[in-house]
């Protein structure tokens, strides 16, 4: 009884330091009033400044961009890196995992100052940088999705279709890649929200004319909270909250396919 | 034993292949030759590099040095879709995401096959492995012995000229696997092509195989039909391998004569020096319980384990050396017997001079 009782404590403080200040923070993106304080009625007034206005919406669009971009260019090469590593021996495999976990456990401005030194040599700060900057910590979060898929395909389902007849890149693309598939989009879309999610990072490689939503509405907020901002921010939750149920959806529906397949078999 | 000879019936020929992994000798100097519509089986105790022979004829791996010949063409640096031959993996390896119909089909779809034809050669090819009717089933939801035979209609129904079959049905249960043996030999009689068998099951060997090639430690030791394999091992690796053995020393006397503990068994064999040491090898099923007066010499039965078929009794004989013996007659722990071997069933082998020979355990 007792036991119950602190489980729902917990649960309940949990709910309340993670889940609350977002709750709060939605519901003064719809307030008619822009005290903090008072409920001046329900309104979507902020939503519409939000994109009547050039720049958020600019700051909006290089987000996305960056996000998807970054993304698509880091599943392409964390996919070839984990092909690669995954064919790798014990001694040379624990190596570059190692390494790989490195930026993932990197604290960001250490990552973030560390690239825009680099950067500065020989590239102006901008939105290629900040690419590049994306790419380069999103890759290790692809090879993680990937890897566990590859270590699970049986060797000999490439040599069977060589066996029958195709070449390495047909055999890749009819056999390999299908397998990994469920692992490489949990790598794309995780990549994605994690290139939304940054702020440090890209504070310090974006250079003076380029935002992102994050850095934006940082810069904003230095002036003064307007409402837009919890409208804003909220529009940023809901994507990622969306992204993060695409990741945990797209896998399973891929196995409820195969299984409800395999139940009509029968 | 059958000499292996360049005939215009060879199909397949491996020349002084060898090959290592990190340093280590897998095979060392391989050469042999497969006739067509031959049923060849590679066997050996795991380890002894009868897989990697069969990835090397495969495709799947390089010699360091040696070749490859098919047909008399140099293939050793073809790589596997290039090969006229299939193989059917130990794990079935059937492609999950497809169907049974597009992995059947997946070879011949490559070949760009009209529609019509796949279709034909799909039907065909589930009557012979008789599963009929499960064109649109998921590999998944097959048993084992299912999964394996799609995997064979899979890679037959490319006519590859060669089958090569890697321990295929060690997965299977003791009755399934022998339901698919004699189903193998009937593919083999139909299809009329020839099969590279891999396994380390002797029994699986002697019944399917034309001729089998005993391989330990990356070198061949004998090469012969099941039946002189059997009766005629070469060495007494072989002879613990293939069935079970009392391998004995024994001394040379002269022609026709070996002394095992101090007592005379007459053989046989000719042709060794006087009194050299030599491995005798005699089956459990040559050894003849009789009465003590009537023997060789005598012992006394320590155990008996019935076996069905027949009796195994452990006799610890006077001359201190233990025979297993396998008869049909059941004699009660601690009897005394004779111990009696005909000449024709007394088997003298020279001793091993390299660590190759050592007798290892089967099992192992």
């Amino acid at each position: 009884m007792v036991k119950k009782l602190f489980s729902r404590l917990y649960v309940g403080l949990i709910i309340l330091f993670l889940y609350a200040p977002i709750a709060v923070l939605i519901v003064l993106s719809f307030n008619d009033s822009k005290s903090r304080v008072v409920w001046g009625g329900f309104t979507t007034r902020w939503y519409s400044e939000v994109f009547s206005n050039s720049t958020i919406l600019s700051a909006f669009a290089t987000t996305i961009a960056l996000a998807l971009l970054s993304a698509l260019i880091a599943s392409v090469i964390g996919t070839l890196a984990a092909l690669g590593i995954d064919r790798m021996r014990r001694k040379q495999y624990q190596v570059v995992m190692f390494f790989t976990n490195i930026p993932l456990l990197n604290a960001d401005i250490v990552t973030g100052i560390a690239l825009m030194l680099w950067f500065v040599r020989f590239l102006p700060l901008g939105f290629t940088s900040l690419l590049l900057a994306h790419v380069t910590f999103n890759i290790p979060y692809v090879i993680l999705c990937v890897l566990p898929k590859l270590r699970q395909m049986d060797v000999n389902l490439y040599e069977a279709a060589r066996d029958l007849g195709a070449n390495s890149r047909t055999a890749f693309f009819k056999i390999t890649f299908p397998f990994i598939l469920p692992g490489v989009l949990s790598g794309f879309f995780l990549a994605v929200t994690m290139s939304m999610d940054d702020f440090v990072i890209t504070y310090f490689t974006k250079g003076a004319g380029v935002n992102t939503l994050s850095t934006m509405i940082y810069g904003e907020i230095r002036k003064g909270i307007k409402p837009e901002m919890y409208a804003l921010s909220t529009i940023l939750f809901l994507i990622i909250l969306l992204l993060l149920i695409l990741m945990n959806i797209v896998p399973r529906l891929k196995n409820r396919e195969q299984t409800a397949s395999a139940v009509r078999d029968f | 034993m059958e000499q292996t000879t360049m005939t215009s019936d060879s199909i397949l020929e491996l020349k002084h292949i060898h090959k290592t992994f990190d340093d280590k000798t897998i095979i060392d100097d391989l050469s042999f030759q497969i006739q067509k519509n031959e049923f060849i089986t590679l066997l050996g105790p795991s380890g002894c590099g009868k897989t990697t022979t069969l990835r090397i004829i495969g495709g799947f791996e390089k010699p360091d040095s040696g070749q490859v010949l098919f047909h008399g063409t140099d293939i050793t640096n073809y790589p596997p879709e290039k090969r006229e031959l299939n193989t059917v993996f130990q794990s079935y390896s059937l492609f999950p995401h497809m169907n049974v119909e597009d992995n059947i089909a997946f070879g011949l779809r490559l070949k760009k096959k009209s529609k019509a034809y796949i279709r034909d050669r799909i039907s065909y090819a589930l009557r012979l492995v008789n599963l009929e009717g499960f064109e649109k089933r998921r590999p998944v939801s097959l048993s084992g012995g299912q999964q394996q035979r799609i995997a064979i209609a899979r890679a037959v129904v490319n006519e590859p000229k060669i089958l090569l079959l890697d321990e295929p049905l060690g997965a299977l249960d003791l009755k399934l696997r022998q339901e698919m043996q004699h189903e193998l030999i009937r593919l083999k009689n139909e299809l009329g092509i020839t099969f590279i068998y891999v396994t380390h099951d002797q029994e699986e060997a002697l019944t399917m195989s034309d001729r089998i090639i005993v391989m330990n430690q990356g070198i061949i030791q004998q090469v012969g039909n099941p039946v002189d394999i059997y009766n005629e091992p070469q060495n007494a690796f072989v002879a613990d391998f293939i069935g079970e053995s009392n391998i004995i020393d024994g001394i040379m006397v002269r022609d026709r004569l070996v002394t095992i503990g101090g007592v005379a068994f007459p053989c046989v064999d000719e042709g060794f020096s006087p009194n050299q040491l030599v491995d005798v090898v005699i089956r459990p099923e040559d050894v003849e319980l009789v009465e003590p007066e009537n023997g060789l010499t005598t012992g006394i039965v320590r155990d008996i384990v019935f076996k069905g078929v027949h009796y195994e009794i452990q006799v610890d004989s006077q001359i201190g050396i233990s025979f297993l013996v396998q008869t049909t007659q059941a004699f009660s722990v601690g009897t005394s017997v004779g111990i009696r071997v005909i000449p024709d069933n007394i088997h003298i082998m020279n001793k091993p001079i390299s660590s190759d020979e050592q007798i290892i355990d089967k099992d192992a």
